[in-house]
């Protein structure tokens, strides 16, 4: 059973004992007396609703004192009429209030931030364009393969793994199935929680993939010299072109 | 005179900007903003509400999302990247001519004849490097924060198509310097694409413009990189942005 907090059980024997003591007094006189309605709209109430309210005031306090003496089948112990069966807190069966989310404008504090990294990284770019030019080789020559022809970094994992399978698989199945796993990654991952304790093994998997990538560009960038062998770059020089 | 602070420094300085004539006939109210700006709930709200940035923002946004910490900006860099690639690839276009007769040369040209010429080259190098890195990086930061999932998991979708395209645009332009760099990169990555399944050698022909590279891959490569592809990133970015406003701006802290 509930327990019944303790200021409740003490309401409830208070008005026990009222109810036994002072029970001749109708209970409209209470309210009454207790309203903060002022007292003159409390007379006008009374003298207009004197005559036709009358009986509706009879038949109410009638209403009210007549199960006093109640059929003896519906008391409980004590001569109750009610008893408590459990205590309801209030935010438990509605929630009138939406919760208050935490919001700031955008204006200043967002524009704020996003203009101070464009800003940053505007200055990093001319700054570094400054010191560091971008390649230009000789002209374009067919007759003159550079040894070793290597693509843009970003595919230098997939030329790594040419030298690992088919071309076709490498080229062609791999990329095409890891993008293809990439664009379901929301359908097939169903785990609605985004609580990275919740998701060990979805991250994992990520940071594995994420990681043998990594891993893989940076071997076709730094470790493959002539003839796309392994090299070890302090070693033999670095064969790489941004 | 005791010595002032930096800050109290500061405050002396733009205290006195701020009631110098030049100043005050600039802002003044109905001078640049009509009516005027003053600090305020509603004001901070019309900035957003009156202006093109609507587009991006709501006018109140979650706490969390704005703590750099939480994005890195990573969305937002890669498409200030994109406006920044925009404005210097325009600038480079002035002086490119997409034929294999001329294009190594005019590249030459625009670095040791043309005024910034070179550090606009540069930027535009290295800010197209910067920015698959950047695409790549926010891929990585939405997957760890599971921001992909309901309701956003079309957003994600696009958001990998978005990442394709950063790659088709770095890749396409990689050919234009038409130097031996430029061309054997580009042989390795046709080839593999060469080797794609049944049609192979038809779709190494659509993205050659011949069976060689050759002056009509470059013409090819040059509209695919300053027009189409641009286009359709555009595109999907315009949905991107929308769909992360529909979705319920930037998702919620782990």
């Amino acid at each position: 059973m509930a327990e019944i907090p303790e200021h409740l059980l003490k309401r409830a024997q208070e008005a026990k004992a009222r109810a036994t003591t002072g029970g001749d007094s109708s209970p409209t006189e209470a309210t009454a007396s207790e309203s903060k309605i002022p007292e003159e709209l409390l007379n006008r109430t009374a003298a207009a609703g004197s005559q036709p309210s009358a009986v509706a005031t009879k038949d109410a306090s009638e209403e009210i004192t007549s199960p006093q003496p109640p059929p003896a089948s519906a008391t409980g112990p004590a001569g109750h009429t009610q008893r408590l069966l459990a205590v309801v807190k209030s935010g438990s069966i509605q929630d009138v209030k939406l919760k208050p989310v935490d919001k700031v404008h955008v204006w200043p504090h967002l524009l704020v931030v996003e203009f101070v990294a464009a800003l940053a990284v505007t200055a990093f770019c001319v700054v570094f364009s400054i010191f560091v030019n971008a390649p230009l080789l000789e002209l374009a020559n067919f007759n003159q393969t550079p040894n070793p022809s290597k693509a843009p970094w970003y595919f230098l994992g997939l030329q790594e793994l040419l030298t690992m399978f088919h071309p076709m698989v490498a080229g062609v199945t791999i990329p095409g199935l890891a993008l293809f796993l990439l664009i379901l990654a929301p359908y097939i991952d169903k785990n609605p929680s985004n609580k990275p304790e919740d998701r060990k093994f979805a991250i994992s998997l990520m940071t594995v993939h994420l990681m043998f990538w990594a891993v893989l560009v940076m071997i076709g960038s730094f470790f493959r010299g002539p003839g796309f062998n392994f090299i070890f770059p302090w070693a033999d020089g670095l064969f790489f072109e941004l | 005179m005791a010595k002032q602070s930096l800050g109290e420094k500061f405050a002396d300085i733009s205290e006195k900007t701020k009631s110098s004539q030049a100043w005050n006939s600039i802002f003044r109210p109905g001078s640049i903003f009509r009516k005027g700006y003053s600090d305020s709930p509603r004001n901070r709200s019309y900035v957003v509400m009156n202006s093109l940035i609507y587009h991006l923002h709501p006018v109140k946004v979650k706490r969390h999302a704005v703590k750099v910490s939480y994005t890195l900006c990573l969305g937002g860099l890669s498409f200030f990247l994109f406006i920044l690639l925009t404005v210097t690839g325009i600038f480079l276009m002035f002086f490119y001519r997409p034929t294999a007769a001329q294009a190594w040369d005019d590249i030459y040209t625009l670095q040791t004849s043309v005024t910034f010429g070179l550090l606009v080259r540069n930027m535009h190098r290295w800010a197209a490097h910067l920015m698959v890195l950047s695409v790549f990086l926010h891929m990585a930061r939405v997957f760890y924060h599971g921001a992909y999932k309901a309701p956003r998991e079309f957003n994600w979708v696009i958001g990998v198509i978005l990442l394709t395209l950063t790659l088709l645009l770095s890749f396409t332009g990689y050919l234009l310097p038409w130097d031996q760099l430029a061309l054997w990169a580009v042989t390795v990555g046709t080839n593999m694409m060469g080797y794609t399944p049944v049609f192979g050698d038809q779709v190494r022909f659509v993205l050659l413009g011949g069976a060689e590279i050759g002056t009509d891959t470059l013409l090819r490569w040059y509209v695919l990189h300053v027009l189409m592809l641009p286009f359709v990133a555009v595109i999907f970015m315009a949905i991107h942005f929308w769909r992360v406003r529909k979705d319920g701006g930037i998702s919620g802290p782990l």
